[in-house]
């Protein structure tokens, strides 16, 4: 049985109440047009083989020189994470063998990485959680292998080869799938914000190992973690962590014990497979790749990139609360997505932040879920939202008009004020017009003006809904309001 | 014809831009010279007719700016040449034919020299009698019982035997100066960091250097200045200040502070070898050099150090060899089958060897006790020498601890093979220059070598002091063309 409430997240079995304590090694790939050690470009679906120089194919002779760039784009994931940069770094080979790896081994970092400790701040709905990190490593990709082109052989096609990564890990802070949601949620976001990985997880720009292990509820030690490799998306961790957190429960209880080891989660059976045990654990041989110095980076390097680091999410939320006065939750939903956050500030530039909000958050991120559309690919520009949202304001058109003009919006990127007039759908704010509407409404309704003016209160928004029928929603309720107010006196 | 291929550089450069010579004369002279000369076994793979081609073409439209006008050299086969194939002397890469050009080669080539073909060589550069080529060994043109030395054995034998005017070869723990001291020329390993990696086949990329070999040390200093050059493609080239090594020669070392390590007075050592460097010691005296008796201590620890560090860059270096994308495969039943009989094929035994010492020290739970324990030993054998560079400018030894030894002698003994780099292997883990100059023979009429070290940078002044030495010794190579 599962038991989940804002903050905890328990399997209960036997009586016994089990806490999952997991931890994430992100894999992100660095947002870089060339790849870590050659000058191979990087674009994501090219034609097989088609961005592999002789480096990544790793001929006789040829060597990695180091791609600066992705150096920054480290140092700067870093800085987000308000983690330890080392100055001082090393590049270690870790040796196995595999068609898709063509030099027999990957450069990565071991036991010097270009950045140790630091944190991610989780927004929850119960409040603020502070996770750590361990380290961000950069490795090289491997290329990849392709088993069902042909029934005879497997295919490699090494275009990924020497791509760059960052690897990001956790400590073993996180206690919930919602946490983990979070988690990977907030890192994607500050990495998208520094533009130092797009995120894109279809594309395979961030894939995480997860490591699980339980404890019964309120014991210190951890319990014995198992690893599960290379999952793809948010759904698939918190499904292989609720299938391991299971199993892992159910062999405690059944008097077993769990085995250290590396599974695989079969997305299709929705379980997880052992892979290898400890003892069959690869022996990496790591040692440093003598064909690259140890990195060395200055403090005026990290400087300057500290420098150029743009407002990310956690500073924008406080700021947009404290200087536009929106909820903790408005915030972070509108900060959560560096462009959504650029639409936002964008619209209210013009427009009134509290309608603004209302329409962002609302009418506009209705549409985004309903069509499936990233707000980059968003069909209302920013400043014609922000046009909609004046006219609005101005009263030039009811809110109900407005949401009809936002439909028409949404299916062509036109200024509203022209949508307004090609459709005849200004508000009708002319008093005398106004009148002429409302005379007619009570010259039509006199039984009802009878029994309104005998007590029967409620018939006032009878009237004010005959008027804006009359008018087909274009009169201005206030005015109509007022004006009826008096005529019915 | 005979006249040309016996000239040194030098005097080959000097008849072309006289138009006394032409580049396809020349050519032509040691192609021929090659053609008798197959007994050998120098070259692994000719490139005679392109070489011919581009000598006409040089004949037509000569260029005599260049430092090496036309002028045709063979180079070890472990150089990725363009176009050409490059074997590392091992069948794994029997049909590799590189479509890129080594920096080192391509500073050859832009100073005007032309490819003659790839010289044999130890496979991977993992020998020192040239014993382990795919292609068979090499004889020395000194006996036809001898080996050459290895790993550069094929081309110090090509230079010794006339075949090429001057070579280039790779030092990893002794590869151009062993075989050149061996063969009575002259070899220069340059400071690590001096001649870019870019293009060799790796063997152990801490220690792998490219140098010189030629016949004496002008001509070593004028190829030294053309191959050594600051590459961006190779990540451990150093920016510094190169010299116009040949130009500023000078036989002056008045004054000069040459160690004598007395640690390098090893066991077993004949006497002709310590009368040998006896003889080197009076003659820098009486160049107006200065000797100093030093201490090297850690030099014992150098060849075990160097037979872990070695290895375990080796084993991670040709994990690449494994039938997937060039080079030879044998076919197998899965993945892992193929890998599997792919290098046991692919690979001789003292690559295998190699790899297996080098999977073993680098293998959890030995790391600390090997690997990690040798990069400290050479961290100490550099301080070694650091301490003994504060009172010394240059260091002298033996390059060798024996002459030559016979074909087949150390074949089934890996060890004793190992000890002949006892004197050269503490240079290449400590980064420095070195060059081997011919100095003398022994009882048996072979060719004996001294070795001068120098600090990191300085391949002027060893330059300078072998250029002094040179003059004073005036050795006289014995070859009488057994072969022919």
């Amino acid at each position: 049985m599962m038991i989940k409430n804002q903050s905890e997240y328990l399997i209960k079995k036997n009586s016994n109440e089990y806490e999952v304590v997991i931890g994430l090694e992100v894999h992100a790939q660095v947002l870089s047009e060339s790849k870590l050690f050659s000058s191979s470009p990087t674009k994501f679906g090219a034609e097989p083989n088609t961005q592999v120089s002789l480096v990544d194919a790793a001929f006789p002779g040829m060597l990695p020189v180091i791609n600066e760039f992705c150096i920054k784009q480290a140092v700067k994931t870093g800085i987000g994470l308000n983690a330890k940069i080392n100055k001082k770094s090393i590049f270690d080979r870790k040796n196995y063998f595999y068609a898709d790896l063509p030099q027999g081994y990957q450069i990565s970092q071991y036991k010097n990485p270009i950045v140790g400790e630091g944190s991610v701040v989780l927004d929850l709905p119960s409040g603020e959680k502070i996770v750590g990190i361990e380290r961000l490593h950069l490795e090289q990709d491997a290329g990849k292998s392709i088993h069902d082109v042909d029934p005879q052989s497997t295919l490699v096609d090494l275009n990924r080869s020497g791509v760059a990564l960052m690897e990001i890990v956790s400590k073993p802070d996180l206690r919930s799938l919602d946490e983990v949601n979070a988690y990977i949620k907030k890192l994607r976001s500050i990495m998208r914000y520094l533009g130092t990985c797009d995120g894109n997880m279809q594309e395979g720009s961030l894939r995480a190992d997860v490591n699980v292990s339980v404890r019964k509820k309120g014991k210190k030690e951890f319990g014995t973690r198992c690893e599960i490799k290379n999952v793809n998306s948010i759904k698939f961790m918190q499904m292989a962590i609720e299938y391991e957190a299971n199993r892992q429960v159910d062999l405690i209880e059944e008097g077993g014990k769990v085995d250290q080891e590396t599974r695989l989660f079969d997305t299709k059976k929705n379980e997880t497979r052992s892979m290898r045990s400890k003892e069959d654990a690869h022996d990496y041989r790591y040692f440093p790749d003598p064909d690259l110095l140890p990195l060395e980076i200055s403090d005026k390097f990290i400087n300057d990139l500290k420098k150029n680091i743009p407002e990310l999410p956690d500073e924008k939320k406080k700021r947009f609360i404290e200087k536009f006065k929106l909820s903790p939750y408005e915030a972070n939903i509108l900060v959560a997505d560096f462009e959504t956050s650029n639409y936002f500030e964008e619209v209210i530039k013009k427009s009134d932040v509290k309608l603004s909000t209302n329409w962002i958050t609302g009418a506009l991120f209705g549409l985004l879920n309903e069509k499936n559309l990233e707000i980059s690919q968003c069909p209302i520009s920013a400043k014609n939202l922000s046009k909609l949202i004046n006219l609005i304001k101005d009263g030039t058109i009811s809110g109900k008009i407005a949401k009809l003009v936002f439909e028409i919006m949404s299916e062509e990127d036109k200024d509203p004020k022209i949508i307004i007039e090609e459709k005849s759908l200004k508000q009708q704010s002319d008093p005398k017009e106004l009148e002429k509407l409302i005379d007619e409404v009570i010259k039509n309704n006199q039984d009802k003006v009878r029994d309104y003016k005998s007590g029967k209160d409620k018939l006032f928004g009878f009237f004010v809904g005959q008027v804006m029928k009359v008018s087909s929603g274009k009169a201005n309720p206030q005015l109509v309001n007022e004006i009826l107010k008096n005529k019915l006196k | 014809m005979n006249d040309i291929i016996s000239k040194n550089l030098t005097e080959l450069v000097k008849n072309i831009k006289n138009k006394k010579i032409s580049s396809e004369e020349i050519t032509k002279s040691f192609i021929e010279r090659a053609e008798k000369s197959k007994t050998l076994n120098c070259y692994i793979t000719e490139d005679f007719e392109s070489a011919i081609e581009k000598a006409k073409k040089f004949d037509n439209k000569p260029n005599f700016k260049c430092k090496l006008p036309g002028i045709p050299i063979a180079v070890k086969d472990l150089f990725c040449t363009k176009g050409v194939k490059t074997t590392a002397g091992s069948k794994i890469l029997n049909n590799f034919v590189p479509t890129y050009e080594s920096t080192v080669t391509q500073n050859l080539w832009n100073e005007g020299a032309i490819l003659l073909g790839k010289l044999n060589c130890d496979e991977f550069a993992m020998g020192s009698s040239n014993e382990t080529s795919f292609f068979g060994n090499v004889q020395s043109p000194i006996d036809k019982n001898l080996v050459p030395g290895g790993s550069s054995g094929g081309s110090a034998a090509a230079l010794a035997a006339n075949l090429t005017p001057i070579t280039i070869g790779t030092d990893t723990g002794g590869s151009i100066r062993q075989p050149a001291s061996f063969t009575g020329t002259v070899g220069l390993k340059p400071t690590y960091g001096s001649c870019s990696r870019y293009g060799i086949v790796a063997f152990a990329s801490s220690l792998d250097q490219a140098g010189p070999m030629a016949k004496n040390v002008k001509d070593c200093a004028l190829i030294q200045e053309i191959i050594s050059s600051y590459d961006l493609n190779d990540s451990t080239s150093i920016d510094y200040k190169r010299n116009n090594y040949s130009e500023l020669l000078t036989n002056n070392i008045k004054g000069k502070k040459i160690g004598i390590p007395k640690e390098y007075r090893v066991e077993n050592m004949p006497n002709e070898i310590d009368d040998l460097w006896q003889k080197g010691i009076k003659i820098i005296k009486e160049a107006g050099g200065e000797t100093v008796d030093i201490s090297l201590p850690n030099t014992n620890y150098a060849l075990p150090a160097y037979y872990i560090v070695a290895p375990a860059e080796a084993s991670s270096n040709l994990a690449r060899y494994d039938g997937v994308k060039y080079g030879f495969r044998s076919n197998g039943k899965n993945l892992i089958d193929m890998y599997e009989k792919t290098r046991s094929d692919g690979f001789g035994n003292e690559v295998k060897r190699r790899i297996m010492i080098g999977t073993y020290v680098l293998s959890s739970g030995y790391y600390d006790a090997y690997y990690l324990k040798a990069q400290k030993v050479r961290r100490l054998i550099k301080n070694d020498f650091d301490e003994a560079y504060k009172k010394v400018d240059a260091i002298l030894t033996p390059s060798t601890p024996s002459s030559a030894f016979a074909i087949g002698e150390k074949t089934n003994d890996p060890v004793s093979m190992y000890l002949n780099d006892i004197f050269t292997v503490p240079v290449n883990l400590a980064g420095l220059p070195a060059i081997s100059i011919p100095a003398g023979n022994d009882s048996k009429g072979y060719p004996l070598g001294l070795q001068i070290i120098g600090k990191a940078f300085d391949e002027q002044n060893i330059l300078n002091i072998a250029y002094s030495m040179e003059k004073q010794i005036n050795f006289k190579n014995k070859i009488n063309d057994w072969w022919i």
